[in-house]
Parts: C-alpha cells; structure tokens; sequence
C-alpha cells in the first residue's frame, strides 16, 4: 500500500506521518507538495498537522484553497482514502469535506497531553479496533475544539459518523467528538495524532489501528 | 545622511564612549557618519562585542575529541558517531522579553533557531531557562503573572508553528527579577557532519544574497538596549522589540536547508542582532574579505528608510548568504519553491571592507575585521562579589509534617504542568523523556540510532552567595541531571545573565562564576562550544542576582527511558551521596531556607 503525504509549506507533522507509514508501518510513502495537481498513484492520503500556510487567520482557511485540495477533492469523490490529523482536520473542515468547525480551546491555551480516544464506530479508518475500546494518542493543538450547531451534531450522530470521542474532554468539544467521518465513511478528521503513537519507545503504539485498518480498507477495495 | 553632525550628545546616545570614538577615528582615519556610527555603536555594544567579558570568558575550556567547532560561530558543533553531529547554544532575550513578553520571547525562539539551521542543522529541541519575579507580591504581582503569561504563550506560538518541540526547562521566581525577566532559550539540531555550514564569505565576486521577510523600521538599536540598564524611559523602547513570524522562519529553514544541499552556497549567516550590519561584517571578517552591497537592493516594508535604518533594523526571519558565482539560479530556485524573496544584494570584494551604498552613492566603508573583532576590550575592575550576610541562619525547630506540604506547593518546585502542556513537546516524533518525566529530557536520533539527553539548570541563589561554588553547582547539577537517564555528559553551553559590569561588585560575580564553571567543566570534561553573555540586567540601579544557566548535553543509546516516579510499592529506596553535611550553612541558597526560614 502506499501513502501520499501532503506537505504545505507549514506542516511540520509531515515528516512524522511518513516515518510512521513508511518505517512504524512498514509501507511505502511519499510526500505530495501543495501545488501539486495530481496526487500519483496512492492508495490513501494524509493531511498532516502543522500550520498550513502559518494559519495567522482561520486554521486551514488558506489551505483549502490550494491546487493540490482539487486533487483530494477528486480523490475523495472518487471513494479514496483520506485521513485529515490536527491541521489536516482543520483543513478538511474547511474544505467542506467534513462538517463543522474547530474553534479555540475552551481553556484558550495550547494543549499537548496524552489523551484517552473511545472507539465509536467500524469505518476504513477503525475497523482494527473494536467498538468501546480506548485508545491512547497525544493531541497538540491550540484550535481542537470541535463545534457544530445541533442538526450537524445529530446528523451526524445519526449517521453513526462519530469516529472517536475523548474519555475525559480536554478541550471542550462539543459531545466529546475527537474525530469524524464522511457521509460516505472514506474521509475521517481527527485532533489526536495516530502518526505519533506508532512506536512503543514513544508511549503508545495504539495509532498504528488507524494505519492498519485503512490498509485492510485499502486491500478490500 | 552625512549631514547630520557627530556631537558629543550623539556619541553619547549610541553609549559609545570618548575613548572608544577615538577609536573609530583612529581606524578610518578620520570622522565617521552617522550611518558609520550606528554601525560601530551595535557592533561594539556589549551584546554583540563581549567587550566585558571576552578577556574572562577565555579561561572556559572549549576543546575536546567531540568538538567540532567551538565559541566564534552561531553554535557549537559535536560529533555523536555515526557521521552525524549536533548543533546547540543557548541565547538570551531577557530585555525584549521585559518590554514586550509575547513578542520579546517568541524572537527569542525564533533567533536561536535561526542559529541553529544557519550551521545546516535542522532544530529537533528547544528548551527553556526562565526567572520571573514573585507572582504573590502585592506591588509587582499583577505584573509579573502578565509577564510570566505573555513568555509562556510567546515561546508556545513561535515554537509549535515552526515545528521544534520544547523538551524541558527551568522556571523559578525570585524578587531581584521583578523588573528583570530572564528568557534563556536553548537549540538543538542535527546534520551529517559533511553538511555542516560555516558563516564565511569568500570568494572575490560571489555574489551577496538577501533572503526572507522585508526589512523595516522594528529593533532599530535592539542590541544596544540590551546593552544598557532599565530605566523609566525603557516603555518607550517598544518599537525596539522585534516581532515574530514563525511560518516565515519555517519557510527559510526548509528552504536553507534545500538550499544548501545544492552545493551552490558558500556561507551563510542569519541576521539576528544588529541584523544586516552584523551578518555583512561578521561573514566578511570570518572569511577576511570585503562585502559591498546596494542598500537600495535591499527588500524594504516601510518607504523612505534611511541607511542608518536599514543597516541597524532587527527585523527577524532574514538570512544572509554568499553564493557561487555562475550558480546563483539553483538558489533562487529553491527559494521560490518556498515562496520566498531572494535578492541579490551584493558582491564579495577583495579589499576586507564593508562597503555599503545607497542610491550608487557609498554611505558607509568600515574595515570588517575592526569592526568585527577589534571592538575595545575592557578588563573592568573587580573587587568582591557582593552578598547577603552570611551568618548562620537561625534555624527554628523543623516541623516536618507542616514544611513538606508547603515545600512541595513552592512555586519553585511545584509541577509546571500548566506551562508544558503549552509547548507541543513531542513533534518530529523524537522525544522519548519530555517534561517531568526524567530529569533530563532524551530525543532519539532517528538517523543513527543513538540518542541525545540535555539537561538546563542554575542556582541564582547559590550564585548570589558564593558565585565560584554556585556555578561549580550548576554544572555538576546539569551532569546529575544526565546521569540519573543513562547519559554521559559531553559539552555544554552557557548562558550568562549578570547585571552592570561597570560595578566592580557585580564585574566579581562575573568573574567568580567563568573561573567557577571552567574548573567544573574540566572536571566533568564537558567544554563550553558556545553560549551568551547577558549584562546590565539591572532596572532602576536593582540588579539580579549573579544567574549563570548552563545547558549540558550527553550522548546515550537509545531505549526505553528509566523515569522519575516510584513504580510500585515493595521497592527500596536508597539515597545515593548521604545527607549532605551536617553544617547549618549548607541550608544557604536551599528552598528549605527560602520557604521556611524566609532566608537566603
């Protein structure tokens, strides 16, 4: 299988993402830069965590309008995979790829913290895991505070498109979401960062679900 | 500019003294400028010159089999094994960080990063010494928790954007920083040791390339106000204090990084204190050449700035560099992919000046290797450190039950969680020992499969009453720090923040503390490749207390890391190094004595 990440001139979790895929998980990976017009030929794409273009205004609100955000559009609309972390959920929210929004932390300070991530649904991106089972990942974020008005909540509730929800809400987001899915299951957006909890020398090697439950996606595709 | 008259008022303003501008006459052989004078004045403050400290700072050992480039350059240089070396140093930005907390620490960050990339080393850690004054106290309290908020968020912002994680730290409050913060931020980064760069130009006719943000009017004169005491006048200093741009500076690090693997770079410098003025000079020195450039090439932000301006402008994210000639265009190349402004400013000459012009008219020609190097040395006079009255405390009977608690609640000890959790302490996915975990914080290097602890620590209060033991104690508790994770110390970097040379009392402490840290570093074979000398923090005629930081790092393999907390219940504890002595006086300068006792 092989990974496309994305790199904007301010991620800085891009290099990460490409150990964990390439070096943790053992598949191939590559980067795709943000004027890019094609995304090659990979199986799934990441939008990794960083500062896009420096997010000095909303997070991701620049980002979306880059050459390479066609190609994941197209991609996604295609069925592909996409999973968006931190900015790159950030981002993808603001593509309209997902609902909702991330707003400042309730506590208006930046949070780096080992958290605990409960299982919510099976999806390409959970599917390794079992329904109620807790993960633990780190989050980094300043802007992690999922919001939504209450029909895109129930929506998505509904649809069961709630990827994981925080044990013990660190940041204030409404229902305790910590990650989402599309209405077609294929893009998921997530604060917490799987790419860092990849490794036991790093704490926790409980990412590696996402990573493995995306190639199984990927295989049955 | 030249019309401008030099009076005695003027010299005075840029606190250059009556002998020091005889100088400057002395090596032009006649007046300077104005334009000349700005320039002399930021190269031969305190900040950029070490003129008070240099003939001292020469007794710290700096050599040994793992150096690979001691003091002189932007940071020190060791070889880990493998092919890989380290870049580290320790920078300063405690009067910025006083004027203007957020933006004051945040360029600190920001200016030791630079540093660091500037050696063709990619940051992986950064770390933290901080002094704030009391946060409870009824006059200054209000304050000092703006202070301390602002340094906290600043480091936060400019780090966690650039991508750098912030691996550990000190913190500690005391009264003497109440009108004197202490921001001291440490660097770390990594390359293969072919890729190392230096900041040297060469090369007669190599063209001179200005890359990154525009200059404009901010920090005019910065390493000048870090050369002189505060006073009531310092607030309106604030247009002096920088500000930060940490997506720019993650722009220019990938981008000199990229750059510099096309083999087209010759040297290269950032421009940090004393910006253009200080990078022209410095590379030209270095390489003992000449570099003329066209100010009117110069990116600009702001219309109409002067030459004086723009020699003497802090604006930050700015790099300068030689390139081959004939290759210029794979540079450019690299920087436009970053969506980055490159200009060619300039040319090395063969004459060992620094020949700046302005609309084809010369308005400034300095001899780079005077102006760089030969500032005036000063070997002040010293006499006895000052300190409190040592006599035996009176110590009240121990009440252990009730002094614990209260020890523990310290602001001094107590968990900075709080602070912490602000640093993205874990990107880049190296950071196997962050914050509180272990004494010393452990980043693996995934290139060679070894690891690298650091550990950051002083004792202003040990320094105030005894300098030499204090500094002595600040080594060997950094070494500690190592020891306790597995790591054996190898170097180190200091950073030293004292208050007015002038005084012979405080020139003491000054003196005191090198030779003290030199002998612990020889003991502990740890050289010093690099580091800052922060004087005149001092506000109001207060000085702080002698507060030399000393950043040690030590080389170990890589595995799970041995932590701080009891595991579980059933295991001995031994105390390893007994009690300590039994004399009342090793209480001075302990958190015991000041808690409990309200003493020194």
């Amino acid at each position: 299988m092989k990974f496309g990440v994305i790199v904007f001139p301010g991620s800085n979790c891009d290099h990460d993402a490409f150990h964990a895929a390439s070096q943790n998980f053992g598949q191939r990976a590559e980067y795709i830069w943000h004027d890019s017009g094609s995304l090659g030929d990979v199986d799934a794409v990441i939008l990794p965590g960083g500062f896009a273009y420096g997010d000095y205004l909303r997070c991701g609100a620049i980002a979306k309008f880059s050459k390479v955000m066609g190609a994941v559009r197209q991609f996604a609309r295609e069925g592909g995979l996409v999973l968006g972390v931190c900015n790159g959920f950030q981002i993808l929210v603001e593509a309209g790829l997902l609902p909702g929004a991330l707003i400042r932390n309730r506590g208006l300070k930046f949070i780096c913290r080992e958290v605990g991530l409960r299982v919510e649904t099976q999806s390409p991106f959970t599917s390794a895991a079992r329904i109620g089972q807790v993960l633990r990942m780190p989050i980094a974020h300043g802007e992690g505070c999922y919001f939504g008005d209450r029909r895109t909540l129930d929506e998505l509730e509904a649809e069961d498109r709630v990827a994981f929800r925080y044990v013990d809400n660190p940041n204030g987001s409404l229902r305790d979401i910590a990650g989402i899915l599309s209405k077609e299951r294929n893009v998921m957006g997530m604060m917490p960062h799987p790419e860092r909890a990849c490794d036991p020398l790093m704490g926790s090697s409980d990412g590696l679900v996402v990573f493995q439950s995306m190639l199984e996606a990927a295989v049955r595709a | 500019m030249s019309t401008v008259a030099i009076t005695p008022e003027l010299i005075a303003q840029h606190q250059l003294t009556t002998e020091e501008y005889g100088k400057i006459v002395e090596i032009l052989g006649r007046e300077p400028n104005y334009t000349e004078l700005g320039i002399f004045s930021v190269m031969w403050s305190e900040h950029c010159s070490y003129k008070s400290s240099r003939v001292h700072l020469k007794k710290l050992p700096t050599r040994g089999k793992l150096v690979v480039q001691g003091p002189g350059e932007n940071a020190g240089i060791i070889d880990i094994g493998g092919g890989y070396v380290i870049a580290f140093k320790i920078e300063s930005h405690n009067h910025p960080s006083f004027i203007e907390p957020f933006q004051g620490a945040a360029t600190g960050v920001g200016g030791i990063l630079r540093d660091i990339f500037t050696m063709g080393a990619r940051p992986i850690a950064v770390m933290d010494s901080l002094r704030f004054g009391r946060l409870d106290d009824a006059e200054t309290g209000a304050r000092n928790r703006r202070i301390l908020a602002g340094v906290v968020a600043g480091i936060a912002h400019y780090g966690n954007c650039f991508g750098v994680p912030t691996v550990g730290g000190e913190c500690i409050f005391e009264s003497c920083y109440d009108g004197n913060p202490l921001v001291n931020v440490f660097a770390l980064g990594v390359c293969r040791k072919e890729d190392v760069f230096y900041a040297k130009a060469s090369g007669a006719g190599n063209p001179v390339i200005y890359v990154g943000a525009r200059t404009g009017r901010d920090g005019i004169h910065g390493a000048s106000m870090a050369s002189a005491e505060f006073t009531e006048e310092s607030k309106q200093k604030r247009p002096n204090v920088q500000v930060g741009d940490p997506f720019m500076e993650k722009l220019l690090l990938e981008a000199c990084i990229e750059a510099m693997h096309t083999g087209a770079i010759v040297g290269i410098q950032d421009m940090g204190a004393a910006g253009l003025t200080c990078s022209t000079c410095e590379m030209g020195s270095r390489g003992g050449v000449g570099i003329e450039i066209e100010l009117d090439r110069v990116p600009q932000r702001a219309t109409g700035m002067t030459a004086y301006e723009i020699m003497l402008s802090e604006s930050q994210e700015r790099m300068l560099l030689v390139a081959q000639k004939g290759r210029e265009e794979e540079v450019y190349a690299v920087f436009r992919k970053w969506g980055l402004e490159a200009a060619e400013i300039g040319v090395v000459t063969g004459d060992g000046k620094l020949r700046v012009k302005q609309h084809g008219e010369t308005v400034a020609e300095i001899p780079n290797r005077e102006l760089a190097d030969e500032a005036p040395i000063y070997n002040r006079p010293y006499t006895r450190p000052m300190r409190g009255a040592i006599e035996t405390p009176e110590m009240p009977p121990v009440d252990i039950q009730a002094a614990l608690p209260a020890l523990l609640g310290a602001a001094d000890i107590c968990s900075k969680r709080w602070i912490w959790e602000q640093y993205d302490y874990q990107v880049r996915t190296n950071t196997l020992a962050g914050p509180e975990r272990t004494d010393a914080a452990i980043l693996r290097i995934k290139e060679t499969g070894a690891s690298v602890a650091m550990a950051l620590d002083g004792n202003e209060r040990y320094c105030y009453l005894d300098p030499r033991e204090g500094a002595k104690l600040a080594v060997a508790e950094c070494c500690r720090n190592l020891a306790t994770v597995g790591a054996v110390p190898v170097a180190a970097t200091n950073c030293l923040n004292f208050g007015n040379p002038e005084r012979p009392e405080i020139m003491a402490q000054l003196v005191e503390a090198i030779e003290g840290m030199s002998d612990a570093c020889r003991f502990f074979d740890t050289p010093i490749t690099g580091g800052n000398v922060s004087l005149y923090n001092e506000t109001l005629g207060e000085g702080i207390y002698p507060t030399p930081v000393l950043g040690i790092v030590g080389l170990m393999k890589t595995a799970a890391p041995v932590t701080i907390p009891f595991k579980n219940a059933g295991r001995s504890v031994v105390l390893l190094g007994g009690a300590g002595g039994s004399n009342d006086l090793d209480f001075g300068g302990t958190e015991y004595a000041k808690t409990i006792v309200k003493q020194l």
